[in-house]
């Protein structure tokens, strides 16, 4: 996918274009709020990451700006400043994630993916079933099975499974994790998501002729088909 | 009545001090007001005794026995009401001139002074009353005897009235006295309260208190003018340590940023295990050098207070729910059950997220330092006031130790050995600082009891109801 950083910091806009770039996808820079303005209005692009602070024109009125054009490309907030009202003003602005400096990469990477996914899966009708592989899940009749085979869940069992199915072949880092499944957001200190990984894997995968729920060192989790794990 | 911590108040027994010693000397003086004054009486009489015997004596020389019988009837019938006395007797003792009808007895031949007492009448009962008196006897020529003296009922009776007036007084003085201490020992007290109560909840962690100087320029003023600038200057310097802190954490997350993506950008190209390792070890410094600044940027923005502009009111309960089911499975690892007790619900207004956090790091802690096989338990309660309480059956803190436990960076662990970064205590008490709630650390016997105690919701707040919350939050 094609991604626009808008970033003032030359070398970190640098080393994310790269990363980006390696993890096989088109990443431009831009410099100043005025160019990325235009270069995100002239070119189709999947995911803009914007950085708050930004010479000239700041990231806020940038997406506001771009928003009033009808242009719906989602866009990820980067900002040193870490207040929830920072936060809750760049959602308002039209923003559709926010991430606080110092972030991972990985983290990044995760994240950028997710929005550009929805981007284009998003559809009007909310599904009632979910498939993915041999696992299926019902979310009226609050039922999980594997390969024809029922799977007993706990409530927040089956919320996680369900974020993990609906960003299926993505990565969900921990945080990512806390904030769709718990709806929290701080930095846990101890290993807590994995431990609630490893029980509902204990479930999915146990017994099963492939595993679905793999770990992606350094960042966090994804949900795949066999195979496909790098 | 009186407060025991007045009675130990060291004014008030400095009150009592001076009282006594006051009580002494007045004493001496009065004693002496009252011996010198009865003394003196006692010589006025004697020497009008004196000069009254010399002046019949006189008479006596001149006229004989016959004029001085003469002498002395007339006297007796100028004092009817015998303020003197005079008695003449010949040798057989029989009354010759007087105004007294016999020789008092036991007084022979001494010539010195003695008292005796005087009928004076009858009372309302018929007995006799008597007075006090004093006199001088003299054998004259023939053996005949001269009685000259004086009632002195009257004397004696002043010489009593002042003792009781001396006595009223000092009565009266150790009543002022003491009222005047009281009075005196209260104002200082009130004073040094003051002081004590502002010192309280310094110590508390409030280094915004000072102390109030009431203008009158006197030593408590000068006192409460030093201790604010002292407080000035520990507040200066507690601010600059922290600023600077702040300041390191909030430059170094800018190359720390670089430095981690950096190695993931190394990352995606290096294909040898080796460097790979290295590499991810590296990452994994990188997090937990990270994840300290974000800590200490979490306690410097909870602590600057200005997070209370988006408080929110949620639900106690809820949020106690979430975490707790959060912390199970980890609290399972360790073979700990992670209980949560919350009868009611109780709505505060604060910050949902740094709340749950701080939570969370007490149930990590709980979890961590708890005993193995233990319990943890989560309540929510909503009296007194709301309040989280968090208790688990380790091996606890000292009380010496818990204070200390909030500060920055203090790990109680000596060897360090168990994963944190002594900052989860310090997020803990910046967070209930940040929502006004009181943070303790207690003694549960055995393990430890932290509680946070929110303020009371004001009356609109208390009357949401949970759908509300809900959809504020």
């Amino acid at each position: 996918m094609r991604i626009l950083v808008i970033e003032d910091d030359k070398d970190a806009a640098q080393y994310m274009a790269k990363g980006l770039v390696e993890s096989g996808h088109g990443a431009d820079v831009a410099h100043t709020g005025k160019d990325g303005l235009l270069m995100a209005a002239a070119n189709g692009y999947d995911v803009l990451i914007v950085d708050r602070m930004l010479p000239g024109l700041d990231g806020l009125s940038l997406v506001k700006t771009l928003r009033a054009t009808g242009n719906h490309t989602p866009v990820l907030f980067l900002s040193a400043l870490g207040e929830v009202t920072d936060r809750v003003k760049g959602l308002r602005a039209g923003g559709d994630d926010y991430l606080v400096k110092p972030y991972a990469f990985s983290e990044l990477l995760a994240r950028v993916e997710t929005l550009a996914r929805r981007g284009s899966t998003a559809s009007d009708t909310p599904e009632t079933v979910l498939r993915y592989g041999d696992l299926m899940m019902d979310l009226l009749g609050r039922r999980v099975e594997r390969a024809g085979k029922e799977i007993d869940l706990q409530p927040r069992e089956f919320r996680l499974l369900e974020t993990l199915m609906r960003h299926a072949g993505q990565v969900m880092t921990r945080t990512m994790l806390l904030e769709k499944v718990w709806d929290y957001r701080f930095d846990p200190q101890t290993n807590v998501i994995d431990v609630h990984i490893s029980r509902l894997r204990h479930k999915i995968d146990r017994g099963f002729s492939y595993p679905m729920i793999h770990t992606v060192r350094g960042a966090g989790y994804s949900l795949r088909v066999a195979d496909k794990a790098s | 009545m009186l407060p025991t911590k007045l009675l130990k108040a060291s004014t008030f027994r400095l009150t009592l001090a001076y009282l006594a010693l006051f009580c002494i000397s007045a004493g001496v003086l009065f004693g002496f007001v009252y011996v010198a004054s009865s003394t003196n009486m006692e010589r006025q009489t004697e020497e009008t005794i004196t000069a009254e015997i010399n002046g019949i004596l006189d008479q006596y020389r001149l006229r004989g026995l016959g004029g001085l019988r003469n002498t002395i009837a007339a006297r007796a019938a100028a004092k009817p009401d015998r303020a003197s006395i005079y008695l003449l007797v010949d040798r057989t003792d029989r009354i010759m001139a007087g105004n007294i009808d016999r020789w008092p007895e036991g007084q022979d031949k001494d010539e010195s002074y003695f008292h005796f007492l005087i009928e004076t009448g009858e009372d309302g009962d018929g007995e006799p009353t008597f007075h006090r008196a004093i006199a001088r006897g003299f054998l004259l020529q023939n053996n005949a005897r001269l009685l000259v003296g004086r009632d002195i009922e009257e004397r004696l009776a002043s010489q009593a009235a002042l003792l009781n007036t001396l006595l009223i007084g000092g009565g009266i003085m150790i009543v002022l006295g003491v009222a005047g201490g009281l009075v005196m020992s209260r104002w200082m007290l009130g004073r040094l309260d003051d002081v004590n109560r502002a010192t309280t909840r310094i110590m508390m962690g409030d280094l915004t208190q000072r102390f109030v100087a009431k203008g009158s320029g006197d030593e408590f003023d000068e006192l409460a003018r030093n201790l604010n600038r002292m407080l000035d200057r520990i507040e200066r310097l507690l601010a600059g340590m922290r600023q600077v802190t702040d300041n390191v954490a909030h430059d170094l997350r800018t190359p720390l940023n670089r430095l981690r993506s950096r190695i993931e950008v190394a990352l995606m190209d290096e294909q040898s295990d080796e460097s790979r390792e290295l590499l991810e070890a590296t990452v994994r410094d990188a997090d937990s050098l990270i994840q300290t600044f974000n800590a200490i940027l979490s306690i410097a923005r909870a602590e600057s207070g200005e997070q209370q502009a988006e408080f929110e009111p949620f639900s106690l309960r809820e949020m106690a729910q979430d975490v707790t089911e959060l912390y199970e499975p980890l609290g399972e690892e360790r073979s700990i059950t992670v209980h949560l007790r919350a009868q009611a619900d109780a709505v505060v207004v604060g910050n949902r997220h740094l709340v749950a956090q701080a939570l969370a790091n007490l149930v990590d802690n709980a979890i961590k330092y708890g005993a193995e096989g233990g319990h943890v338990l989560v309540e929510v309660r909503t009296r007194p006031v709301p309040m989280l309480v968090v208790t688990d059956d380790g091996p606890g803190i000292p009380a010496e130790m818990r204070e200390r436990a909030l500060e920055r960076f203090v790990r109680l662990d000596p060897e360090r050995s168990t994963p944190g970064n002594g900052l989860g205590l310090s997020l803990v008490a910046a967070v209930a600082r940040l929502h006004e709630a009181r943070l303790q650390l207690e003694d549960a016997k055995p393990g430890l009891r932290v509680s946070i105690a929110f303020p009371s919701l004001p009356e609109r707040g208390a009357q949401l109801t949970r759908q509300e919350v809900r959809s504020l939050a």
